[in-house]
């Protein structure tokens, strides 16, 4: 209140004339917390306190942690969309992505990768990658509880811990998953429930 | 019920020869004292995060235990296990003392303390003198933790921590004095004796229940609140300004004693405040005397410091200048006028008619508040002055 602040400093007091007495500024402030103290009892609403392991906010539809492979049918290596073009690695600010691509028995390439590497230590989930990708492959996971114990454990997935259906990808993201379905001209998985807060757990 | 523990003490004082009962006794009050207020303080750790969280619509603690309450044992674990680090530069020896030095008298204070019916550990006849000449050493162990540490935030704080104390010592005995005028004795026993029934009356004649006793309870709260280094009135500790004033130095255990000796101190100034104006042990009215005497005193001391922890959840830190206008513009004069308050009523003591008794109480609220206002007019009216830039153009 005015009383103690004006003391020194000269501000024009928010309080004018003599009624302000010391303390009484006190008294209004004593009042404002002691309504938050009996309310926070009376109504847990006032609580804004989300006791996160057990309780978690719903995410966002645009929410996006690390990149994921997408993949159609029931095979997840078999189905994936990748064709191992390599323009994600090329794009990919902090090269964290490593591809090599398969070759058949007589040493020709083919559309899909050998190894697809990711390293999310060093992944700063930009984007860039699902964003660059032609063939709707590489797309952003909302998955965001990846931390591990070690540093050389679980921080580089391969591209079996990558695969996710795609009707995972319409879980998580169903604007965008409808989308990238019309453009590919394929159907869109069976409309599942609507993502309700978090994500599964990612394996 | 009531005298439960004055009993217990003199059974298990018996079962000792004559010549060292003497010293058992002594142990054993020693013992209960700091056994008791340990482990209130453990509690009051508890208390104060948790109510601050309710005040600011937060759990507090709630992950150790039931509703959190283990978390000062996790904390003392915690505190305990950490590394005890003194530096190169620093006297090891005062480093080591100074947190003894503020912890020990925190203690002996509880000495007079009658916290129920014959229950102080000593019936001294100055207990009142004692406690606040006692409650005085603990600024030489601030002190010397800021001057041992070598560090010029641990002086910086200390020096700040010194002028603190040291100021509203004075408002803090003088708002104590009116009550020793009235009383007519030093001894805290004595003075809770006076703050009974009488031989009739529903309603006890505590010291707060005068005009007097009201304000002077306020100005008291002020004091101790700024005398225990408690927000708002925690500048030694200054995060912001100079990280944690004298215990910048300071880690794991000999920290957690500064901790334990301002807690204990906040203690000890609570239970002053509720022996000498509420009524210490004595009920309030007088169908709620069954209760035990040492429940009230630890009731009146749990009252006392949920202000405390109410105030800290609602003032933000004062800067040093004004922490030192608000000790001796504002309360020291105000003591003085409570003083001159105390003194009116206490000279028309047994008006003849119920007018002179009006009158009598008219005066006596108003003189305070006649004072509150002239002094928060004349010492915080604001100022407008035109601010000149000499340097600017």
């Amino acid at each position: 209140m005015s009383g103690l602040g004006n003391n020194a400093s000269g501000t024009p007091g928010e309080e004018k004339g003599a009624s302000s007495m010391l303390g009484l500024g006190i008294l209004k402030g004593l009042g404002v917390t002691l309504r938050n103290f009996l309310g926070s009892y009376r109504d847990p609403e006032r609580l804004i306190t989300v006791e996160y392991p057990e309780e978690r906010l719903p995410l966002p539809e645009q929410s996006r942690a690390f990149p994921m492979l997408i993949y159609d049918g029931e095979d997840p290596i078999g189905g994936l969309r990748c064709v191992a073009c390599k323009i994600c690695e090329k794009e990919c600010p902090s090269q964290c992505i490593y591809i090599v691509k398969d070759r058949d028995a007589r040493g020709r390439p083919m559309k899909r990768p050998k190894i697809f590497d990711l390293d999310i230590s060093t992944c700063m989930g930009c984007g860039i990658c699902a964003e660059v990708c032609p063939f709707d492959s590489i797309k952003m996971d909302a998955a965001y509880e990846r931390s591990a114990e070690s540093r050389f454990e679980r921080l580089l997935l391969r591209k079996e811990d990558l695969a996710k259906p795609n009707a995972y990808y319409h879980k998580i993201h169903p604007t965008e998953a409808a989308e990238a379905d019309a453009r590919l001209g394929i159907a869109s998985p069976e409309p599942e429930a609507p993502p309700e807060g978090a994500p599964e757990k990612a394996a | 019920m009531d005298q439960l523990f004055v009993n217990l003490k003199a059974w298990a004082v018996g079962l000792f020869p004559q010549p060292v009962q003497l010293w058992v006794s002594m142990a054993i009050s020693a013992g209960a004292i700091v056994g008791v207020f340990s482990g209130m303080f453990a509690f009051a750790t508890w208390m104060e995060r948790k109510g601050l969280g309710r005040f600011q619509n937060r759990l507090g603690p709630n992950r150790v235990g039931p509703w959190g309450l283990f978390q000062p044992v996790a904390d003392g674990l915690k505190m305990l296990i950490k590394e005890d680090i003194v530096p190169r530069a620093a006297d090891r020896g005062a480093h080591f003392l100074a947190p003894l030095l503020v912890v020990t008298p925190t203690v002996l204070a509880y000495a007079v303390l009658p916290m129920g019916r014959g229950m102080s550990a000593v019936d001294m006849e100055a207990g009142l003198l004692f406690f606040l000449a006692v409650g005085g050493l603990k600024e030489f162990g601030f002190l010397l933790a800021g001057w041992s540490s070598r560090n010029k935030y641990a002086l910086l704080g200390a020096l700040r921590a010194l002028a603190q104390m040291i100021s509203y010592e004075a408002p803090l005995v003088l708002a104590v004095v009116p009550v020793v005028m009235v009383a007519g004795t030093l001894s805290l026993a004595q003075i809770v004796e006076l703050q009974g029934f009488g031989e009739s009356g529903a309603l006890a004649h505590w010291m707060a229940f005068t005009p007097w006793g009201a304000v002077g309870f306020v100005l008291f709260m002020i004091a101790a609140t700024a005398e225990s280094n408690r927000s708002p009135f925690d500048m030694p500790e200054g995060e912001s300004e100079i990280i944690a004033g004298p215990m910048v130095e300071y880690s794991g255990f000999k920290y957690a004693l500064f901790y334990l000796g301002e807690y204990m101190g906040l203690f000890a100034v609570s239970g002053l405040g509720a022996t000498l104006f509420l009524g210490g042990w004595q009920a309030p009215v007088r169908f709620l005397a069954w209760f035990p005497s040492w429940g009230w005193f630890f009731l009146k001391l749990l009252f006392c410091l949920g202000l405390f922890i109410w105030l800290r959840a609602t003032l933000p830190r004062l800067r040093v200048d004004q922490l030192m206008g608000l000790a001796w513009k504002f309360l020291l004069p105000m003591t003085l006028i409570n003083l001159v308050g105390a003194g009116l009523w206490r000279w028309t003591e047994g008006a003849p008619a119920w007018y002179w008794e009006a009158a009598r109480w008219a005066i006596g609220l108003g003189l305070p508040i006649l004072g509150w206002r002239a002094l928060s007019a004349a010492v915080f009216r604001p100022r407008r002055r035109r601010r000149v830039y000499r340097f600017a153009e």
